[in-house]
């Protein structure tokens, strides 16, 4: 009998604020411990939060993009736990007047289909410090636990979806759709490693037509990688579960990238009760239409809109336009590298040898060294016939190593390609004429045989022409000489 | 509504205070005359009321997004009990 899987995400956005929700510190990543955590961020008596406006415009900006409600009067509450990297004892939040409401969000799915997620609401809060647990300093370890303040009350949307995915790769388009979103609003850098961006997924499963599992959560994940084996290991430690005739416990649960394995955190039993009441330091924040419609006019192109845009203007697939729009530096930058040259040639290359070198030396796309203009200028070589596609590769090689100008690359190396026909009907005739008993065995051989013999001789021409040679050329002319011998 | 003790011990627990066995009854006796009040209140008729979020009929005012705190972690950490390397030490806690 087959399952179904229930999945829903909750994302926590980190808004790109220069300083946090409630107090001036400054939100910056990388920063000495606790030298930008101030007496707000760290609780002391007397201390009160004063809102952040650029963090309510964010959230406004992203309500607009999904189609939602935005709360024109949000409030705060407190939502109490006790964690040393959350120093007042609870965490402001919202619970009952969030500031954006139910709306939806289009992912693409791999049979080139469509499907709506809805998104339950997103509301503002604060996020907590970090707990260094393992031995932090010198390998020293005494029992105790280190706290660096500086990412509390850095400002955060909390991003709650239906649960309106079916499967592993659902909930990964949705993840990356909202990646999309909030790098292209701008109001998120969008840094997962540095967990600009943090996904929990409740996942259940149930038979075809009963009513919804039981559901656990798994918290964190910080990689799309991660979420896409974190979720096919659970549905499958579920579906084992019920089958054993065990039943699913809900739980929180934690998952390793490294190791593969998700474990328990805690259970419903002692899961925290948050005795939520409304934070009295915050009065309601009132968000005027006036306001509302101002961002709306001044809100940069999103994703699908610029998919579109991209099939339109530079002819691309769907596909092809979809993946290249989907962050807004990857997107700016193909439009610089195809203003110049052929669109679709710089698509393939960015989707093609770029991608895969990125890949391989597990760099993200911001640090490319190859600027725009430089594949630009690349991709107009292979245009105008300068340069063969392993030729491109050779001149891409030397880019990515630091060399800086394409002409120069090509003259430095001699990687022009010959596609004068008087120069490669001289080399034709030439290694004709030094290869005589292969010229007898071709037209001696097969006639079945012969297209498998010009290899040789397409080889000695390429090597006399130190790879310069146009390849098609060189087929087309060698062919029509050796038909003439027969 | 009323409270029974093991409520109390309940809250007691999530809010990390030590109520001994002694003072139980006499905080459950107290507690649940606050709650005897709030009982009163909620007689009134609010039918036709919309419910506040504060009970300052108030906007909240906002702040610019702008870096106004300069570092202060020295003069912060001289009167924490234990910092290392710039951290807070506190008791090890793994959830």
């Amino acid at each position: 009998m087959s399952w179904e899987t229930v999945i829903g995400l909750e994302v926590h956005v980190q808004l790109a604020t220069q300083s946090k929700i409630f107090s001036g510190s400054s939100t910056a990543f990388g920063a000495e411990p606790n030298t930008q955590a101030s007496a707000v961020d760290l609780a002391m008596p007397g201390t009160l939060p004063v809102p952040n406006e650029a963090a309510f415009k964010y959230a406004v900006m992203f309500g607009l993009a999904i189609d939602a409600e935005i709360g024109k009067e949000s409030a705060f509450e407190r939502k109490n736990y006790f964690y040393p990297d959350l120093p007042k004892g609870y965490q402001t939040t919202q619970l009952e007047k969030p500031i954006v409401g139910p709306g939806r969000v289009e992912i693409a799915l791999d049979d080139g289909s469509t499907k709506d997620v809805r998104i339950h609401h997103a509301h503002l809060e604060e996020d907590a410090g970090k707990s260094l647990h393992e031995a932090f300093f010198g390998g020293e370890s005494h029992g105790m636990s280190g706290i660096d303040l500086n990412r509390a009350g850095t400002p955060l949307i909390e991003v709650v979806t239906e649960p309106d995915m079916s499967n592993a790769a659902e909930a990964v388009a949705m993840a990356k759709k909202l990646h999309s979103i909030v790098t292209s609003l701008g109001i998120c850098d969008g840094n997962m490693s540095q967990g600009s961006m943090r996904f929990d997924v409740n996942i259940s499963v149930r038979r075809p037509g009963e009513p919804l599992g039981t559901r656990t959560e798994t918290k964190n994940l910080n990689s799309f990688k991660f979420m896409e084996e974190c979720i096919a290991r659970e549905v499958q430690r579920q579906i084992d579960v019920i089958e054993d005739g065990g039943q699913v416990v809900q739980e929180t649960r934690l998952y390793d990238g490294a190791s593969k394995v998700s474990r328990s955190m805690r259970s419903k039993e002692e899961a925290n009760d948050y005795r939520y009441f409304p934070c009295p330091d915050l009065l309601p924040v009132v968000i005027e239409d006036d306001y509302i419609e101002a961002l709306r006019k001044t809100l940069p192109e999103l994703p699908d809109a610029r998919s579109t845009r991209f099939q339109s203007d530079y002819g691309l697939s769907a596909y092809d336009a979809n993946l290249l729009s989907a962050d807004a530096t990857t997107a700016s930058y193909f439009e610089s590298a195809a203003q110049q040259s052929d669109a679709k040639l710089v698509a393939n290359w960015m989707m093609g040898e770029l991608a895969a070198r990125l890949n391989a030396e597990e760099k993200e796309f911001a640090d490319n060294p190859i600027a725009a203009e430089q594949l630009s200028a690349l991709v107009a070589r292979i245009s105008d016939g300068t340069l063969s596609n392993k030729m491109a590769r050779q001149v891409f090689d030397h880019l990515w190593t630091g060399e800086s100008d394409v002409d120069a690359i090509i003259d430095k190396h001699g990687l022009k390609q010959v596609s004068d026909s008087g120069a490669i009907e001289a080399l034709v005739d030439e290694v004709i004429a030094n290869s005589p008993q292969q010229v007898d065995n071709y037209v001696k051989a097969d006639e079945a045989k012969r297209p498998k013999m010009m290899g040789y001789f397409v080889g000695q021409i390429m090597k006399a022409s130190k790879g310069q040679a146009n390849p098609q050329q060189v087929n087309a002319v060698l062919a029509e000489k050796l038909a003439g011998l027969l | 509504m009323s409270i029974e003790q093991k409520d109390i011990a309940k809250v007691a627990t999530l809010a990390r205070l030590a109520i001994s066995t002694e003072e139980i009854d006499d905080t459950t006796d107290r507690i649940n005359k606050v709650l005897n009040l709030v009982d009163q209140l909620q007689a009134a008729d609010t039918d036709s009321i919309a419910p506040m979020a504060h009970p300052l009929d108030a906007v909240q005012r906002l702040r610019a997004d702008s870096v106004t705190e300069t570092n202060n972690r020295d003069g912060f950490q001289a009167i924490a009990p234990a910092t290392e390397d710039g951290l807070y030490l506190v008791p090890k806690v793994i959830d």
